[in-house]
């Protein structure tokens, strides 16, 4: 959301008075001025600083300590960082986690940038489509990972008697925790189903900055509709794409809720995200320092990655 | 070109697709009522009494977490967005940098830190504290979203109020804040929509169940059920939190999709 640009760029400069010598009662009308925002913004410098700078520097300070939950903390590092190492689960952790990213932001930029194709145009019925896809988003994640948990059941979902109906399985069938496959089948889906209207609508944004005469250029110029996808609408939505992209690949290293909730990191583990094993170190084995280490090598990977997003964007748009 | 063709594609894509999206809420809906017996509330009355079942107090948990955050992020983003917006001081653009970095560092990764650091505030297992939080996290989007909606105002709104012996608040209360109403209303129904299904938040902050909020409450029927699990209850708790959202959303949708699509991401 951080790309969404101002209506009125810099309303501020055309407020600051042209280079003449200012007067005294000017000068400390300005100063006053000043003091004012200032007073203004110290709520959010205040949230800004000690929920978001402090917490910040403290993670970093943490992972260099054996910090149990309960009792003193004492200075050990590197331990959390070479303990990383060595950790059997957090290595699958993080192979999990990366393979669910790839295959969640591939599908679900292919399925929202379909319905964004979809309900591009102002045509009958679209704000009903475009608000049934959307409609997902209101339902919380942790509440729609719930209600997948039911959708999926075999005990009152109707997924298995609906497909054994079609005849596509057999019998009872344990979406949730059958098989690490339609575990993280099972995740995709509900993901899928939650997000996809939301990107959607990201994208649309971005097929709507599209000035219309580009369309009728590459149509008189006789392109095909594939030529004209391929051609103009795809690099045009690149600044779109991107920040789609990013958005995907960042919650979905993040996954919790949804394997939390839906299939317990099971079965045998195999569904058991990085944010999981940070949990199970803190609140499990009661060992902060180490969840600290771990949170702090995942931070530096997503902001490495952000940045280079952003890099990328910026170099192909200008 | 087949037109017609093309149009029928159109509705039956669409129409298909819409089902699939809204079959799960309707299910849920269908799951929710439905007894061995017909139909009925039991699983309603289930979720609300059985032993680990969602209380009364977890609601006004909920209420209350909503509430503190909603009003502290409409709050500090309205002054934040009116001082980024409309006056120069020192830091200020550092100060909003700032501000938006809180988004390239998800909370998931310092939730650890802002666990120790509560404790030493005195606000662990608390309310206060996990409102606080989710605060924080609602500023990036809610700071610059109040900032583009006063840079929107024209400024010669504002100077004919000073004109008139407003004072700064009095500008602010009367003649801003009408005018960047959709930009509240935005900000406000986000930080409703977040605050009110949170889950990783006040599962790592509060630590004892009668701090629990409900959607902690509703998914704890699940990972505290050992063996069978009440899937009707569940289902029941899912439509119980999922209604107010879809009333305040439906209620709004408009505002809330302009506002979304207004400030825009350039293409």
């Amino acid at each position: 959301m951080s790309t969404m640009t101002t209506s009125t760029p810099g309303t501020p400069s055309t407020r600051t008075p042209p280079a003449r010598p200012e007067s005294r009662p000017a000068r400390r009308g300005r100063r006053l001025r000043a003091l004012v925002g200032a007073a203004y913004a110290a709520p959010t410098a205040v949230m800004v600083c000690l929920f978001f700078l402090v917490p910040l520097a403290l993670v970093a300070w943490m992972s260099l300590h054996r910090w149990p939950l309960l009792g003193k903390a004492k200075f050990n590092a590197p331990a959390n960082y070479s303990g990383i190492a060595e950790d059997e689960l957090l290595r699958s952790a993080a192979w999990f986690t990366v393979e669910y990213t790839v295959v969640v932001t591939v599908l679900l930029f292919v399925v929202a940038f379909g319905l964004a194709l979809l309900v591009q145009h102002r045509r009958p019925g679209v704000g009903f489509f475009r608000t049934a896809f959307f409609l997902p988003m209101a339902v919380g994640f942790a509440s729609a990972s719930l209600l997948f948990l039911g959708l999926l059941s075999d005990e009152i979902g109707p997924v298995t008697d609906l497909l054994s109906w079609l005849g596509l399985v057999d019998g009872y069938v344990s979406w949730t925790s059958g098989s690490p496959d339609s575990a993280l089948a099972s995740a995709v889906v509900l993901v899928l189903w939650r997000f996809a209207g939301f990107t959607m609508l990201i994208l649309l944004t971005g097929l709507h900055a599209i000035p219309p005469d580009v369309y009728e250029a590459a149509r008189v110029d006789g392109a095909n509709r594939w030529q004209t996808f391929r051609r103009i609408t795809l690099p045009l939505m690149r600044p779109t794409i991107a920040l789609v992209l990013t958005l995907m690949t960042t919650g979905s290293l993040l996954a919790f809720d949804q394997f939390w909730i839906l299939t317990r990191g099971g079965p045998d583990n195999s569904t058991t995200s990085l944010v999981m094993v940070i949990y199970r170190e803190a609140f499990i084995r009661l060992d902060l320092g180490s969840a600290a280490g771990i949170s702090v090598v995942l931070l530096a990977v997503l902001v490495v990655f952000t940045v280079l997003q952003f890099r990328v964007l910026r170099r192909r748009s200008s | 070109m087949k037109p017609r063709n093309a149009r029928w594609g159109y509705y039956v894509t669409g129409t298909a697709l819409a089902i699939l999206f809204l079959f799960p809420l309707v299910w849920a809906g269908f799951a929710s009522v439905r007894t061995d017996t017909g139909f009925g509330l039991e699983n309603y009355d289930r979720l609300f009494t059985s032993a680990n079942g969602v209380q009364f107090r977890h609601v006004l948990n909920s209420v209350v977490v909503s509430a503190l955050t909603v009003g502290g992020t409409l709050f500090t983003a309205t002054l934040g967005g009116y001082a980024f917006g409309r006056f120069r001081f020192p830091g200020r653009d550092v100060l909003f940098l700032l501000t938006l970095a809180i988004l390239m560092v998800p909370y998931a990764t310092i939730l650890i830190a802002l666990y120790v650091l509560l404790g030493w505030l005195g606000l662990e297992d608390s309310l206060i504290g996990l409102s606080l939080v989710l605060i924080t996290f609602q500023l990036p989007f809610s700071v610059f979203m109040m900032r583009n909606s006063f840079e929107a105002v024209p400024v010669e709104l504002e100077e004919s109020a000073r004109v008139d012996g407003c004072t700064s608040v009095g500008t602010l209360l009367r003649i801003m804040l009408p005018a960047v109403r959709p930009g509240l209303v935005t900000v406000g129904l986000f930080a409703f929509l977040t605050s009110w299904s949170e889950f990783f938040a006040p599962l790592i902050l509060l630590n004892s169940t009668d701090k629990f909020t409900t959607t902690l409450a509703v998914v704890n029927l699940r990972t505290a059920s050992h063996g069978s699990i009440d899937y009707a209850a569940l289902e029941a708790g899912v439509v119980f939190m999922a209604v107010p959202c879809l009333v305040l959303f439906a209620a709004m949708q408009r505002s809330y999709v302009r506002g979304f699509t207004s400030g825009a991401v350039k293409g």
